[in-house]
């Protein structure tokens, strides 16, 4: 059979789960990262990376609300995908998805984005006319009070929901490694650390992107960079890095050492097919190479520009090296047969319904949202926290 | 007419067109109008499958029956409900058998002309092992695929999202995706079959008898003594699936 | 006091608006999940009827001999005595079933008995097997063996 080595069952021949599929926790990691970020200034106090918290907190939204559509694409049957609340099967870690989403979109996203800039919704529906008073009204409730007291009142519910939502960011990307890493048929997968793991990359590459789209917002708006801002936010991927590759070697230590039936299949695997998407791309380029330039930038001191160009290749080469991680999670999972005996190719196609083409749209779709959604939301302007800060 | 004369007609009249009913109904079973089975008791049943190594000849009758049975498609890539493999192992390695299984046994096996010398040749009859503890039961978001009362793993075409978690979750690799349904499917032991008293297909069509329907709940079913008598293996046991497909001289280097 | 609650008002509004969102769900919930749902187990026991209500296709020994006594007559103390008879005839439930216009295809002995009986590596040692080309030259197997009764008296 064409692109089969060795055995593999008959029913493996076609990969079940497709390039979406990667997307999926590619992009709800990203979502959790961006909110760990913002609740870095929230909750945790940390001053210096207040311009970014607007913008993450933002961020969070537009790729979490692109997030179902992988999945939805995927389905057989996406018409049915609401059963998934009608009738949940509490022993499957997937029948979380739609409570966890709709809790962390709702009760945690959009309130807390709703608290903080109600203030500024409420001025902007007293100052617009027609469609848009229209709209705005709706999403102030038609509350008109920005008092001081109710300004109060928002910050520390919008504390609470940040301190609530800590956790429901852990659970939202932790509950998708657990979906992987409680399969026990497929030893790639199955692994205590997988949450865990999964969970760090998808701090790094949150804090990567939120760290890129402030310095292109920056540029775009020809306002200068906030140096501090970005140089706290490196030091945080750096040492989510340092975690993260710790996680992922002691896995691999783990598994070189305990040398179970299933090493020498994934070995060969690893020396072959996903050789680039693993060795090359996840290993050196996504991890390696950023983790020696941040840590460079510690024991260094580079000028500004130089800085800058570091942190702006570091996050670059960190979003691909976290989408090559999924990439080598999800396929590499599936190209070994369960007998241990041979591998399969996947083909992905281009126009289909699983392709690549409908996953760069994907991929590009969240940043138009947010552009849409600084538009609207603009992140910049932020007199009330800066208040926060002086009281 | 009188009352008793009346009562009397009445009663033979129904009976006549009960009867006549009943076999119209037995007749539509066997004919092969889809229709439930009504005295069927699931919770006197517990279904498994006894597979003799020893005796499989890598025919691939079973292979053909089960896809004529239960119109499971034949051109499509990755569809098999039931499959044969042939294992060549050396002597001195085990743990790297040579395995094939053309089109899943569906046109038999090419002939292998030389084996090598002291190279161990075997068939082993794959299916889906109906586990008591099935992960893929486990890990289904909606309820679609469950294991009834009488121990048959089965799916609901109606509610399958065809998320394919549950083809991933199998060790056994015995769950594909229809392509015409685009919902998960499998070997449901054939429980349009069994419900009514028959044999699964693979079993009737079985030559040799290495693949047997078992109820083990069934005092008076051969299983009992066979179980005895014989040393049964199941796949994977270290997954602790509760596989009720019973290999009878299953060698050690069969994954 | 309103003074107080105006502050909150907002937020009110908030939470009615959650409020409203769960009964809406409850009430979806409640007319789109099946009612025999949860009966038997967390799955649909309308299931277990869909899974039965398939057409049988193969009828099973015991029904072609009630009629095809004779066959079992000749079938008596033969190796092939154990085969299903739709083994090699294929599917009869509609022929069984008194459909008779549907009839058993004409098979071809040098592929069906060639498909068991040819000499194969991995076949048992107490499996009739024979080399064709050694063994009764290019005829059908039929010209020597009968099917039913194969043995060579």
């Amino acid at each position: 059979m064409p692109g089969v080595d060795g055995f593999i069952y008959p029913n493996e021949v076609e990969l079940q789960w497709s390039v979406l599929i990667v997307l999926y926790p590619f992009l709800t990691g990203l979502v959790a990262g961006a909110f760990i970020l913002a609740s870095l200034e929230r909750v945790f106090n940390v001053a210096a990376v207040h311009p970014t918290y607007r913008l993450a907190l933002l961020t969070a939204l537009a790729f979490l609300l692109v997030a179902p559509l992988p999945l939805q694409m995927h389905l057989g049957h996406p018409e049915r995908s609401f059963s998934m609340y009608l009738t949940p099967h509490r022993e499957s870690a997937m029948a979380m998805f739609g409570f966890v989403y709709l809790w962390y979109l709702m009760a945690v996203l959009v309130l807390e984005i709703w608290f903080d800039y109600r203030k500024d919704l409420v001025l902007a529906w007293r100052a617009s006319r027609g469609l848009k008073r229209k709209l705005y009204g709706v999403a102030t409730l038609w509350s008109d009070n920005i008092s001081e007291r109710s300004l109060q009142i928002d910050d520390r519910l919008a504390r609470f929901i940040t301190v609530v939502g800590i956790p429901s960011a852990f659970l939202l990307h932790g509950y998708v490694g657990f979906i992987f890493g409680s399969v026990k048929a497929n030893p790639w997968w199955s692994t205590p650390l997988m949450p865990v793991v999964f969970l760090f990359s998808a701090m790094v590459s949150g804090i990567a992107l939120v760290m890129l789209l402030y310095m292109a917002f920056c540029r775009i708006r020809r306002v200068p960079i906030d140096m501090p801002c970005v140089d706290t936010i490196a030091r945080y991927l750096f040492y989510a890095f340092l975690i993260d590759f710790s996680l992922e070697m002691l896995d691999l230590i783990h598994r070189l050492y305990e040398a179970d039936e299933s090493l020498h299949a994934l070995d060969f695997m690893v020396k072959t097919r996903l050789f680039v998407s693993q060795i090359v791309l996840q290993i050196i380029l996504g991890t390696l190479v950023p983790i020696a330039l941040l840590g460079m930038i510690q024991v260094t001191r580079l000028g500004e520009r130089a800085r800058r160009s570091v942190y702006a290749v570091a996050g670059a080469l960190t979003l691909v090296g976290i989408l090559a991680m999924r990439w080598n999670v999800v396929i590499g999972g599936q190209l070994f047969s369960k007998s241990f005996l041979g591998y399969t190719t996947y083909k992905m196609g281009f126009a289909t319904r699983e392709g690549l083409l409908p996953a760069i749209l994907i991929l590009v779709l969240p940043f138009v949202i947010l552009a849409v959604l600084v538009r609207i939301l603009p992140p910049w302007t932020d007199e009330a926290s800066a208040q926060r800060q002086k009281a | 007419m009188d009352q008793p004369r009346r009562a009397f007609l009445e009663q033979t009249g129904r009976f006549i067109l009960l009867t006549g009913a009943a076999s119209l109904a037995w007749d539509y079973v066997l004919a092969g109008a889809p229709e439930a089975a009504p005295n069927y008791v699931a919770t006197d049943h517990w279904w498994g499958m006894i597979i003799d190594i020893d005796k499989c000849i890598g025919c691939g009758n079973c292979v053909r029956a089960c896809k004529a049975e239960n119109d499971v498609p034949t051109d499509e890539p990755g569809c098999y409900r039931t499959w044969v493999e042939r294992y060549q192992v050396r002597p001195d390695d085990m743990e790297h058998p040579i395995v094939d299984s053309p089109n899943g046994g569906y046109d038999g096996f090419p002939e292998i002309d030389k084996p090598g010398e002291g190279v161990k040749v075997f068939f082993v009859p794959k299916l889906c092992n109906h586990c008591a503890h099935s992960p893929c039961v486990q890990v289904c978001p909606v309820g679609a695929t469950f294991e009834s009362p009488d121990g048959v793993v089965l799916v609901d075409k109606d509610r399958c999202l065809g998320c394919r978690y549950c083809v991933q979750a199998c060790p056994y690799g015995c769950r594909y995706i229809d392509p015409r349904t685009h919902t998960a499917d499998k070997c449901t032991l054939c429980y349009h079959r069994i419900t009514k008293g028959l044999t699964t297909a693979c079993c009737e069509a079985c030559p040799t008898a290495a693949r047997q329907l078992v109820d083990l709940k069934n005092p008076n079913d051969p299983v009992h003594e066979y179980l005895r008598t014989h040393k049964v293996h199941v796949l994977k046991p270290n997954l602790a699936t509760g596989a009720k497909a019973f290999y009878n001289g299953l060698d050690g280097s069969v994954r | 006091m309103s003074g107080r609650f105006r502050d909150i008002e907002h937020v009110v509004r908030a939470a009615v608006l959650f409020a409203v969102g769960f009964v809406a769900f409850a009430i979806i919930r409640w007319a789109l999940v099946p009612a025999d749902f949860g009966v038997y187990g967390f799955y649909r026991a309308g299931a277990l009827a869909d899974n039965q209500a398939r057409p049988v296709k193969y009828a099973g020994q015991t029904l072609c001999l009630d009629c095809h006594t004779d066959v079992g007559d000749t079938r008596k103390g033969s190796r092939h005595a154990t085969i299903n008879c739709e083994a090699c005839h294929g599917p009869m439930a509609r022929h069984a079933s008194g459909n008779f216009d549907v009839k058993p295809q004409a098979l071809n002995p040098r592929l069906l008995c060639l498909q068991c009986h040819t000499k194969g590596v991995g076949k048992p040692g107490f499996f009739p097997q024979i080399v064709p080309a050694d063994h009764g030259g290019d005829g059908p197997c039929t010209d020597c063996h009968k099917p039913h009764h194969p043995k060579i008296e």
